[in-house]
């Protein structure tokens, strides 16, 4: 997944029971695939926000955009252009570490600002939080090493500030 | 004051202005049904849960009122759904409860327990599982705020059992009602925008003033939005012709001599090509549906649009708009009457459209509905037993319809001048919605004559209905054209399937139609000869105190006509093959 060929959409919608099976289901009836959806209370706590990537053509996302501005539980609607929005995400991984190639990983670990949550006898769990092409970098590079369990929490992510872009753009004039 | 969630249930209800309301009681309700017997609020005992939200659809079509059902858990929420999905395609203000098993046994199977929030879901404009008897008068103003503002449509709410039982502590409430601000404050999500954007209305003037071949496409918008006056006065003003959809039709006055008639699958040669060759359409409330349209690609090539909806998903879903305007249909077009009163004022003038007027009325000569009246002997014509009924009743008398080729035919042969006349399922196409709706109909205007135009196979969907008819004294007259088949199916097999008839044979005897009508406390009448047509509704117009049923027989092998098939271009339009023979005008 590349930072420009998908969609994000940034969901303010009342905090009740039901809400995400609304928004959800409108995409399911509507034929868009999402790929990834995180949700949880805002800065006001009668809000929730849902941050949802979804791969579509403009038109059609305009039509489901519409749609879902028409639930009664939803507030706001941004779309957000990757190019101008800061995303994060979360990844936890338990991968495989015998004593052979636990020092590759913890260096890897390192490498990535990654952190060690768990130590077993031939097992680590660890997090990293970032960009999601950075985790998917990451991901790969676990992955010869045997990931036994993975976990990602779906990106975040919120407008980049407007200002201080203006401001960079200025002084680099 | 203290009360139980069942009183504030119903003070609720009235508080809402409720005076009617459609349903059938259950084990979850129950505690609901026992208020309502010293509230002035009418309740009609259904048969059958789908009869109560046709009843309420067709009540609120004919008022503008939310029509409003009240049925159990399980299996009565799921019969409500189709009449929910009706109204919700057909944005029809609505409000529908029902029974839920008690708080703390949803999600454990209960019996008669069902899912009904997430059942609904896709077919209500909102819907809402109450929880705390202490939030029902806010759940059902709210109920009734997004049930008819903005695009008006069904909502929901789903009650359970122990939040209205007063034997359970969790009914008890402090009774409250709240105001407007706290009703906005409580849908933070909900401001439909009523008023058009001044720049765009002002944009669509002057497009109207360019345009050479304008058509209005008024939709069932205009009715929703109170805005037939509205429609006239544009209308008049620009000296534009009127095409009225299936939802829109009474919408402006049949017999006005802007008035094309319905376009579409089955339209009127006139309206539909007019809306062809057009070089602006002025779609007011209407949503290009592709019974309109045809073939997408191919429709109106040449026009510009301007589309007034007061849903801003509407816009661009099916055919991008060159001026998009969301709005109340009725704000909207006194705005824009007033913004070319003042252009025509300030000098400017419209293009010369004698051409446009002539070739308009050159097509209405050529191609008017026609059909072949029947030998003596032979089996009615449809469309002469449509013109007797027309002619025999008064003019504002209300029609409704169910869904196949008597729907269309009542469509095209019948006069409507009068909005709120006309009751049918367009959008979901609902077999068996017109004695329901029709019965709803007569309950929301009593003082108007109300007559179903039915088919046959419509009919034996929803018959049982005539006993609560029969037994609540709302004398609704029935006309099923009874040509023995499921017709507009048999004519696609006729037309598109090399006339391999399968599974469309109804019998025209069993059931035997006038029997029946007796049996649910009817008077039945049988129609076999064109001679004892007129005297049939002129029985059946003086029966004041039961339903009538009159069975007519009419020829199975009669098709509808014009039509556009499924998926083809408009600019393919299949004239009566009438048409060039000796035909009725």
């Amino acid at each position: 997944m590349t930072a420009t060929d998908h969609h994000l959409l940034s969901v303010l919608v009342e905090n009740k029971a039901g809400v995400l099976a609304r928004v959800a289901g409108l995409f399911a009836r509507r034929g868009f695939n999402i790929i990834s959806l995180a949700v949880a209370p805002t800065e006001d706590e009668r809000l929730s926000r849902i941050t949802i990537a979804v791969t579509a053509d403009s038109a059609p996302l305009e039509q489901v955009t519409k749609q879902l501005f028409k639930l009664i539980n939803v507030v706001k609607i941004t779309e957000l252009d990757p190019k101008a929005a800061v995303e994060r995400e979360l990844l936890l991984a338990t991968v495989d570490a015998p004593g052979t190639t636990r020092g590759q990983i913890i260096e890897l670990v390192d490498v990535f600002e990654g952190k060690i949550l768990n130590v077993g006898h031939d097992r680590l769990t660890i997090s990293l939080e970032g960009h999601p092409e950075k985790l998917d970098d990451f991901e790969e590079l676990l992955r010869p090493y045997g990931i036994a369990e993975l976990a990602r929490t779906g990106r975040v992510a919120l407008p980049r500030i407007d200002n201080s872009s203006r401001l960079r753009a200025a002084r680099s004039a | 004051m203290h009360l139980t969630g069942s009183q504030a249930l119903i003070k609720s209800l009235e508080m809402e202005g409720v005076d009617t309301i459609f349903g059938l009681p259950g084990g979850c309700i129950l505690p609901v049904y026992d208020p309502l017997l010293d509230s002035p609020i009418r309740h009609i005992l259904v048969r059958h849960e789908q009869g109560a939200g046709h009843m309420a659809e067709g009540y609120a079509h004919v008022t503008g009122r939310p029509g409003v059902a009240m049925v159990t858990s399980g299996p009565a929420a799921t019969n409500i759904v189709t009449p929910l999905c009706d109204a919700y395609m057909d944005s029809i203000p609505m409000v529908v409860i029902t029974g839920q098993v008690p708080v703390g046994a949803i999600g454990s199977d209960a019996f008669q327990e069902c899912d009904t929030i997430g059942i609904t879901r896709s077919v209500t404009k909102h819907n809402e599982l109450v929880t705390s008897a202490q939030d029902i008068p806010r759940a059902v103003r709210e109920a009734f705020h997004i049930a008819t503002t903005g695009r008006p449509g069904p909502v929901l709410l789903d009650i359970p059992k122990d939040i209205v039982d007063a034997q359970n502590p969790n009914s008890a409430m402090e009774w409250y009602w709240p105001d407007d601000s706290e009703v906005r404050e409580g849908l933070p999500g909900y401001k439909p925008n009523t008023k058009g954007h001044p720049r765009q209305i002002r944009e669509a003037a002057e497009y109207i003033l360019r345009s050479e071949r304008p058509v209005i496409y008024a939709g069932g918008g205009i009715l929703k939005a109170r805005a037939a006056e509205a429609l006239r006065e544009l209308a008049e003003l620009c000296d534009i012709h009127v095409v009225t959809t299936l939802m829109a039709r009474g919408a402006f006055p049949d017999s006005h001599p802007l008035c094309l008639g319905m376009p579409g699958m089955h339209g009127n040669y006139s309206a539909v090509t007019s809306m062809q060759r057009s070089d602006l359409l002025i779609a007011l409330g209407s949503r290009f549906d592709d019974r309109i349209t045809g073939k997408v690609s191919a429709f109106a090539p040449d026009a510009k649009i301007i589309h007034v909806d007061i849903d801003p998903a509407e816009l661009g879903k099916v055919r991008r708009p060159d001026v998009p305007i969301v709005g109340d249909c009725r704000l909207v077009i006194e705005e824009l009457v007033s913004v070319i009163k003042d252009m025509l004022e300030g000098g400017s003038t419209f293009l010369d459209r004698t051409p446009w007027k002539q070739t308009i009325s050159g097509w209405q000569e050529t191609y008017p509905l026609a059909y072949v009246q029947s030998e003596p002997g032979d089996a009615l014509k449809p469309q002469f037993v449509l013109e007797q009924l027309r002619d025999n009743t008064p003019d504002d008398c209300i029609v409704a319809s169910g869904v196949g080729q008597h729907q269309m035919w009542t469509s095209q042969y019948w006069k409507f001048d009068y909005p709120y006349t006309w009751v049918n399922s367009g959008g979901l196409g609902t077999m068996g919605f017109a004695v329901p709706a029709a019965i709803g109909a007569k309950v929301g205007r009593p003082d108007a004559m109300v007559w179903a135009v039915d088919g046959d196979g419509c009919f034996q969907m929803t018959a049982q209905e005539l006993v609560t008819a029969a037994a609540e004294r709302i004398p609704v007259k029935i006309a099923i054209l009874n040509n023995a088949y499921l017709g507009m199916v048999r004519q696609w097999q006729e037309m598109f399937y090399e006339e391999r008839y399968s599974e469309v044979y109804l019998s025209p005897d069993l059931p035997d139609y006038k029997m029946w009508a007796e049996a649910m406390g009817c008077v039945g009448m049988r129609v076999d000869s064109p001679d004892e047509v007129q005297s049939a509704i002129q029985k059946a117009n003086e029966i004041d105190d039961r339903p009538v049923v009159i069975d007519f027989r009419t020829d199975s092998s009669e098709k509808v006509f014009p039509m556009v098939a499924a998926g083809q271009s408009n600019d393919d339009i299949i004239t009566d093959p009438a048409l060039g023979k000796d035909f009725v005008q």
